[in-house]
């Protein structure tokens, strides 16, 4: 009874589900697979800077040097648009900079407070435990000046798109005049006024204009050339610190605990055969 | 094929430890090893997170604090109260002999050298906690013109050391040090 | 319970007899995975994932429990609070991925579980319960992963409550209402995290509860084996322990070895970007999918795209919530008096096909809702309904089954006058 319930309901499914892919196929058939679209047909996988980061790979460290002059690039650059709100003053330590170098960098910074006198906002320099402040007071005033197109906080940005490191050095080096071809088949997709062509960015118009536009336009305390591809991916290795400041550490433990197991693996592999050595588990 | 070590466990036992053994107690033990290790971010992920850590120190501007007022900060979380003494005052915590007290301390031992007006305790009572009364404007000073915790009795003096009541100890104070006109705590 | 050979156990010490007197404590443990518990001597690697899922509820609620002391509930905070717990915590960043990583290394362990559990019928006579307790593990565990995934209130977290929740507005009638009811709301909010969170540190012990009548049930006819004789005598079996405990530690070694792998070396490969986007109502990511456990359910759900009669989204919500309820009826689907599918040759194959099936599903699930993945997902849909309702049972009435051993003993050794534990009978030479 139970089975011919069964059998009849699996039936039901079958049916159902194939009369939907009849008339898929008969769609693909008469209509081909869904259209051609732009971002499809010229979107780029992101790739990094020659030779990779420092950070990448199974033995990652971080150039302090290079942290250090993203940093730079953030902060005379990007964080006129851009938020890195999870990111505190005092973790600058990382990079290298002394206690004192810290504070002192902080307190060039502005910070929003409340008078303690009056109860009104105002502002004064940041100290170590503050977090970098918001170019923006919110949502709102973010969309206002920048054409309804929010600029995201850049404290996760490496996580939160596929190949992090990699997709910001290749938008940041990836603005072009978008092709012929493009413009031909597409014109849609070409960008409008305040939009601009990167095949990098994920419907191919971004709202971003070039940021890093001539060589030298940071200049690097290290003497380090500050070129267009220089600056992006110093800028891409300071973000990947910033959204993972635990990155280096992880792998390194990482190995040191992979090691132990392997060690009490192999052990528990010979007690295991001790074990079984002493009953019989196999034909003569 | 035939399993051969086919020693009965008696035997075993008083030829020593065999190899097997040897090997079986060194996985377990080693196992052992590795769970012991795991509790450590079990125990410590307890302890105060870095943002906590960070914040352990506080900056004052004491410029404007004139004799006999106070301010009231806050420290670790914690009321902190710094109190500009009058000369009475002063003079009030000096006639004690501090050998008598409960908890025997001058009050040159308990401000610093240069400041002995700036007197910088916790506001925690040392008995249980509470906040004690005395730092603002009209509060009950206690019997002995310093602090007053009104949650079990304890009275302190000018110099905020115990006098009175159940607490043990006179009120902590905390690391600190003053330049110029900025008092750092921690 | 249990077999009449099976070693008792024996106090050794005062602390050990007081305790055996007033809480017999040590002696349910000694029967249930000690050396009190006679376990066919035959089985393979495939009888390890029990004792790995086990170690999995425990590794979650361990590390739940430790992010709970840090996580807030509340959807101003919610996504900074991971954050906090990321950044600041000390080996926050190290709990938190040991906690999602440890869900997926979950899943994986429970569906390795399961498919032993297809192959060699372990859902049959005597051990139907077993089975069904198991499910409705399977279930407890899907629940609580999905509203685990919810917590950290990114951009898939939000949009997956709402997708999810959106299901129940397929009922007829009371969906609608039912799913602001879950909600608490009109969209996910306030109310639908802190109850998901509520719900999600709960479940767990309820499926800590359900693993300790799973275990229980077990415990009645024993442990299955790979040949699917029942065990008929003391040569059958070897104690649980030291033999099976031996034989886990083991296991449990290769697993946490690719588990740390995970955790260590690639701790966000099995998750979504996306996530690390802080939740916004007023934009869906362009692609949302669920974790990769649900993949090849969503796979059946997203299948029905044709109104027959009903709706297809009420088909869809059906065929996904039938896809897991057929597996209640197995016992009584499968009636081959054969247990193991190793002599079972028909079955074996249709077991392998339904694999790959699987397999097909999962690859489906992640995949963009678009031509030609609809299709192909409707055929495997097609499949996985035929295999478990129509061909299963009919396998089972016209398939000739391989010539069983007639014991364990016989299928290890060739011999069942061999069958003696060595260590026990024979002197030193």
């Amino acid at each position: 009874m139970i089975r011919l319930v069964g059998i009849l309901v699996g039936i039901g499914f079958t049916f159902v589900v194939l009369l939907a892919f009849v008339t898929g196929a008969y769609t693909a058939a008469t209509e081909g697979l869904g259209e051609e679209t732009a971002e499809k047909a010229f979107h780029l996988e992101a790739h990094g800077p020659a030779g990779g980061f420092a950070h990448d790979g199974l033995t990652p460290e971080w150039d302090l040097a290079q942290l250090q002059r993203g940093y730079q690039v953030y902060k005379e650059v990007c964080s006129a648009c851009h938020s890195l709100e999870f990111v505190a003053f005092r973790n600058l330590e990382d990079l290298g900079y002394s206690e004192d170098e810290v504070k002192a960098e902080a307190a060039a910074w502005v910070v929003p407070d409340i008078n303690p006198d009056t109860g009104e906002n105002s502002t004064r320099p940041g100290t170590p435990t503050d977090y970098f402040p918001s170019p923006y007071a919110n949502d709102v005033a973010a969309a206002a000046a920048n054409n309804n197109a929010i600029p995201p906080d850049l404290s996760l940005i490496t996580k939160a798109r596929h190949h992090g490191p990699e997709y910001v050095y290749s938008l940041l080096t990836g603005y072009q005049e978008p092709s012929a071809e493009l413009a031909a088949r597409f014109p849609d997709s070409v960008p409008g006024p305040g939009l601009y062509h990167n095949p990098y960015f994920a419907n191919l118009n971004l709202a971003m204009a070039p940021p890093l536009t001539t060589d030298g336009q940071v200049t690097y305390a290290d003497g380090t050339e500050a070129t267009v591809s220089q600056m992006s991916q110093d800028v891409a290795a300071f973000l990947t610190w910033a959204a993972e400041p635990s990155l280096v550490d992880r792998v390194k433990l990482g190995w040191i605990v992979m090691g132990f197991l392997l060690f009490v693996t192999v052990l528990a592999w010979l007690a295991k055969k001790s074990v079984w050595s002493t009953l019989k588990t196999r034909k003569d | 094929m035939a399993t051969t070590t086919d020693t009965a466990d008696t035997v075993v036992a008083e030829d020593g430890v065999r190899r097997r053994d040897f090997i079986e107690i060194a996985a377990v033990s080693a196992a052992g090893v590795g769970g012991l290790f795991t509790v450590i971010p079990l125990v410590s992920q307890m302890a105060p997170s870095k943002d906590v850590l960070a914040e352990s120190t506080t900056e004052l501007d004491i410029s404007a604090l004139e004799p006999g007022q106070s301010i009231k900060a806050v420290f670790r979380k914690q009321p902190v109260f710094i109190r500009n003494l009058t000369q009475r005052e002063i003079d009030e915590a000096n006639a004690v002999d501090a050998a008598t007290l409960r908890d025997a301390q001058t009050l040159a031992e308990r401000t610093l050298e240069g400041h002995e007006n700036i007197l910088v305790v916790m506001g925690v009572c040392t008995h249980l906690g509470c906040v004690p009364l005395g730092a603002a404007e009209g509060e009950n000073k206690g019997e002995f013109g310093g602090y007053f915790c009104p949650c079990h009795g304890s009275h302190y003096d000018t110099a905020a050391r115990i006098r009175k009541g159940p607490a043990p100890t006179n009120l902590e104070v905390p690391e600190y040090s003053i330049t110029d006109t900025t008092l750092v705590i921690g | 319970m249990s077999f009449p050979w099976a070693k008792q156990y024996e106090p050794t010490n005062p602390v050990a007899k007081f305790f055996d007197e007033k809480l017999p404590l040590p002696r349910l443990v000694y029967n249930a995975v000690g050396a009190g518990y006679p376990v066919p001597r035959n089985l393979s690697y495939m009888w390890n994932f029990g004792v790995l899922a086990g170690f999995c509820l425990v590794l979650q609620i361990v590390t739940g429990v430790v992010l709970a002391m840090h996580y807030a509930a509340n959807d101003a905070v919610a996504f900074n609070s991971v954050e906090h717990i990321m950044r600041d915590v000390n080996w926050g960043w190290a709990m938190r991925y040991a906690h999602a990583n440890g869900a997926s290394a979950f899943f994986v362990v429970i569906y390795l579980h399961i498919f032993r559990g297809f192959f060699y019928s372990s859902y049959k006579a005597p051990r139907e319960m077993i089975w069904l307790i198991g499910v409705v593990i399977f279930l407890l565990m899907m629940a609580t992963a999905f509203m685990g995934y919810v917590l950290p209130w990114g951009q898939m977290s939000f949009w997956g409550a709402k997708v999810i929740t959106g299901l129940f507005g397929a009922i007829p009638l009371v969906g609608e209402s039912l799913q602001v009811w879950l909600l608490g709301g009109y969209a996910p909010d306030n109310a639908a995290l802190n109850r998901f969170f509520s719900l999600h540190f709960l479940l767990p012990f309820v499926i800590a509860g359900c693993v300790i009548l799973h275990i229980w049930a077990l415990h009645i006819p024993g442990s299955s084996n790979p040949t699917g004789v029942e065990v008929k005598s003391e040569s059958d079996t070897v104690p649980f322990h030291p033999y099976y405990t031996a034989k886990d530690g083991f296991g449990l070694g290769v697993f946490l070895l690719i588990y740390c792998a995970f955790v260590f070396f690639m701790p966000n490969a099995l998750g979504h970007p996306d996530n690390y986007i802080p939740a916004n109502p007023l934009s869906t990511p362009a692609h949302i999918v669920p974790e990769w456990y649900f993949w090849p359910f969503y796979a059946i759900l997203r299948a029905f795209t044709f109104d027959f009669i009903l709706p297809a989204k009420l088909w869809g919500v059906l065929a996904m919530f039938a896809a897991i309820l057929v597996w209640f009826f197995l016992p009584w689907l499968d009636k081959s008096p054969v247990r193991s599918g190793s002599y079972r040759p028909l079955f074996r194959i249709f077991f392998w096909v339904l694999v790959v099936d699987m397999l097909i599903l999962f690859w489906l699930g992640g995949a963009a809702a678009e031509e030609p993945y609809v299709m192909f997902s409707q055929l495997a849909t097609a499949y996985y309904f035929l295999h478990f309702l129509v061909i299963l049972p009919i396998i089972s009435s016209i398939e000739k089954p391989k010539p069983l051993p007639f014991s364990i003993t016989e299928a290890v050794l060739g011999s069942d006058e061999k069958s003696v534990l060595k260590n026990k009978s024979e002197p030193t030479a």
